[in-house]
């Protein structure tokens, strides 16, 4: 296992890339993003059981992430590329003309680390479920993992796949929430209540465990946690307290940069309280 | 005219859930799902053959196509059924960005199509399916005219890569296509030899445009009739081929005129060679409960209606 501070060093350079990227195109999404980048370092450099320079689309025999909530791909690309499924100097593209660096993801250009298209909100959860349960067909005993947004599980697709997850047993699939309490228009309370959150998954049959994911130290445990709650018959969702924006101190806590891209002296502001650890792209 | 002859009356959904079970049979790596219509899209004898390759979605059908994308992403073959209407238009998103644009290997398998659902009503009758369908890049869109096509297009589409919308419907119909005849997506059928006009039918209108090609016969008319049950990718080369010697044609579907066959037909024309076209089809108005029989008729959508549409196209020539 990566000791933290070394899982916090990455995510440092993961935030860089995340605000250079976005700023450079003058477009994207760096909040979501930010407060998703140590989860995503967590998965990526401790553990998912991947191997980056054999990816294939079929994913046997290894662990599998999707991400629903696409429009935080600049985190994704980041990771993936330090991660070695591509040359960091790639991120430069994000967004421009012809890059396999799509504002959302997709796997039509063929970039390494993407199964399926995403960015038209709560599709993903129901895509993991579909190669869970190949897995379970295969005999595979890897793992999926599937990343969503709260704002997201307003979708109704959401809770169709909640509900068959949890009557089919899906319990080699991890699902997780980033729970900042933001969207485009609000908070959560504001925009649509959430409810009571945990009860709703626990009602269909979901494993719940709890997260800070902005604590590196709390996010490698939980995720060993959640590896240990599957194969019990259940499926397991991760309730991730996040911060919008973490790690930069005016993006932080605010829905304001959910789609906003900082401008170039806003950008040398950032990346001044973002350590450069593993080489700028 | 080369005789065809009715060996059967028969749904085309029975077609599909016997061409199901053989492709099941043929490739461990198709799997079915159902959105809680097992039994009207006759998939019950795949369920019963291979109970772990199939998988009860409930009538949730977002949920069915995004499972089915991962289900194909991972490398099987999956069949998502329900009918048209609930697996076409309620999932327009779902099929568009996990299915089309991430290009993955599902084959949506839409049941009661058209008007011919019958007594349901409007709610049930998709007429504009196949428009949607086609509008999707990636999509292949296969609508069948009869039960031995109907499983010779399921079996095709299981060994075809890529998304597949196969469309078939509820009544039973004249199963007349020769259990031998060779189905290759994209190949239309021709069906009869002709130079005054060409008839282009889909679907459940082919019997009806046989019909009326022998009572043009009859008359001393001489047609040329093609049997085109993919719709995306068209057979160009086969309705160039038959309008340069015909020079009009008449184009006949259970669906609405706007997004259908007639639609690419048309387009393809106005494109490579203009001629008068007409169309049978639902021009712009939602179905309503009735007889499936009754229904066609009310609608104009049989032989009679093609004959009057053969006079006014070949007077327009």
């Amino acid at each position: 296992m990566k000791k933290i501070q070394e899982l916090e060093n990455i995510a440092s350079q993961v935030r860089r890339d995340i605000v250079r990227m976005v700023a450079d195109v003058s477009s994207g999404h760096p909040g979501g993003s930010l407060g998703c980048a140590d989860l995503l370092t967590a998965l990526y450099f401790n553990t998912l059981r991947i191997e980056p320079k054999n990816f294939d689309i079929k994913g046997k025999g290894e662990d599998l992430f999707f991400l629903s909530n696409g429009h935080i791909s600049p985190v994704w690309y980041s990771v993936l590329s330090h991660r070695g499924f591509f040359p960091k100097e790639e991120l430069a593209t994000f967004r421009l003309l012809g890059s396999r660096l799509q504002g959302h993801p997709t796997p039509v250009k063929g970039i390494p680390g993407v199964r399926l298209a995403s960015g038209s909100l709560g599709q993903g959860l129901a895509n993991a479920i579909g190669y869970a349960t190949a897995k379970k067909m295969d005999g595979d005993d890897k793992l999926v993992y599937v990343l969503m947004g709260d704002g997201e599980t307003n979708e109704g697709q959401v809770w169709e796949s909640a509900q068959y997850a949890g009557a089919k047993k899906i319990d080699n699939l991890i699902a997780i929430v980033d729970w900042n309490n933001q969207q485009i228009d609000g908070t959560c309370e504001d925009v649509l209540s959430l409810g009571d959150f945990p009860a709703r998954w626990r009602a269909l049959g979901w494993e719940i465990i709890d997260m800070n994911g902005n604590d590196m130290q709390d996010v490698v445990s939980s995720l060993e946690k959640a590896k240990e709650a599957t194969g019990k018959n259940k499926p397991v969702i991760i309730l991730m307290k996040t911060e919008m924006g973490f790690g930069v101190d005016f993006m932080s806590g605010t829905n304001a940069w959910h789609g906003k891209a900082p401008s170039q002296e806003q950008k040398a502001i950032a990346l001044e309280q973002l350590k450069e650890t593993l080489g700028d792209y | 005219m080369k005789k065809y002859t009715i060996i059967n009356e028969k749904d085309t959904r029975s077609g599909f859930g016997a061409g199901l079970l053989e492709a099941g049979k043929q490739d461990e790596n198709v799997v079915a799902l159902c959105a809680d219509l097992v039994g009207s899209l006759k998939m019950d004898a795949f369920a019963k053959e291979f109970p772990n390759r199939f998988f009860q979605a409930g009538i949730a059908e977002a949920n069915m196509i995004g499972v089915s994308a991962g289900l194909a992403g991972a490398g099987k073959v999956p069949f998502a059924g329900s009918f048209a209407e609930f697996c076409t238009a309620r999932v327009y998103d779902q099929v568009r960005q996990s299915v089309c644009y991430s290009n993955t290997n599902v084959k949506i398998a839409g049941s009661h199509a058209g008007i011919t659902l019958g007594e349901d009503g409007a709610t049930h009758q998709i007429l504009e399916d196949i428009g949607l369908m086609k509008m999707l890049p990636n999509m292949v869109v296969i609508n069948p005219c009869d039960y031995n096509q109907t499983k010779k297009a399921t079996i095709a589409a299981a060994k075809y890569v890529g998304p597949v919308y196969l469309r078939f419907g509820r009544p039973s119909v004249p199963n007349f296509t020769p259990e031998d005849q060779e189905f290759i997506i994209g190949k239309a059928v021709h069906m009869n030899e002709g130079s005054d006009v060409t008839i282009i039918a889909t679907g459940h209108l082919v019997w009806q445009a046989l019909l009326a090609t022998e009572a043009l016969e009859a008359k001393g008319l001489s047609v040329d009739l093609i049997n085109i049950h993919t719709i995306k990718p068209l057979d160009d080369e086969a309705i160039l081929k038959s309008v340069k010697k015909t020079g009009c044609v008449v184009t006949a579907e259970e669906h609405f005129l706007n997004g259908g066959l007639g639609d690419s037909v048309a387009q393809l024309l106005g494109r490579k060679l203009p001629a008068p076209i007409e169309m049978i089809g639902v021009n712009d108005k939602f179905g309503e409960s009735g007889k499936p029989a009754q229904l066609m008729t009310a609608y104009n959508l049989d032989s009679k209606a093609i004959i009057c549409a053969v006079d006014r196209v070949i007077s327009r020539k």
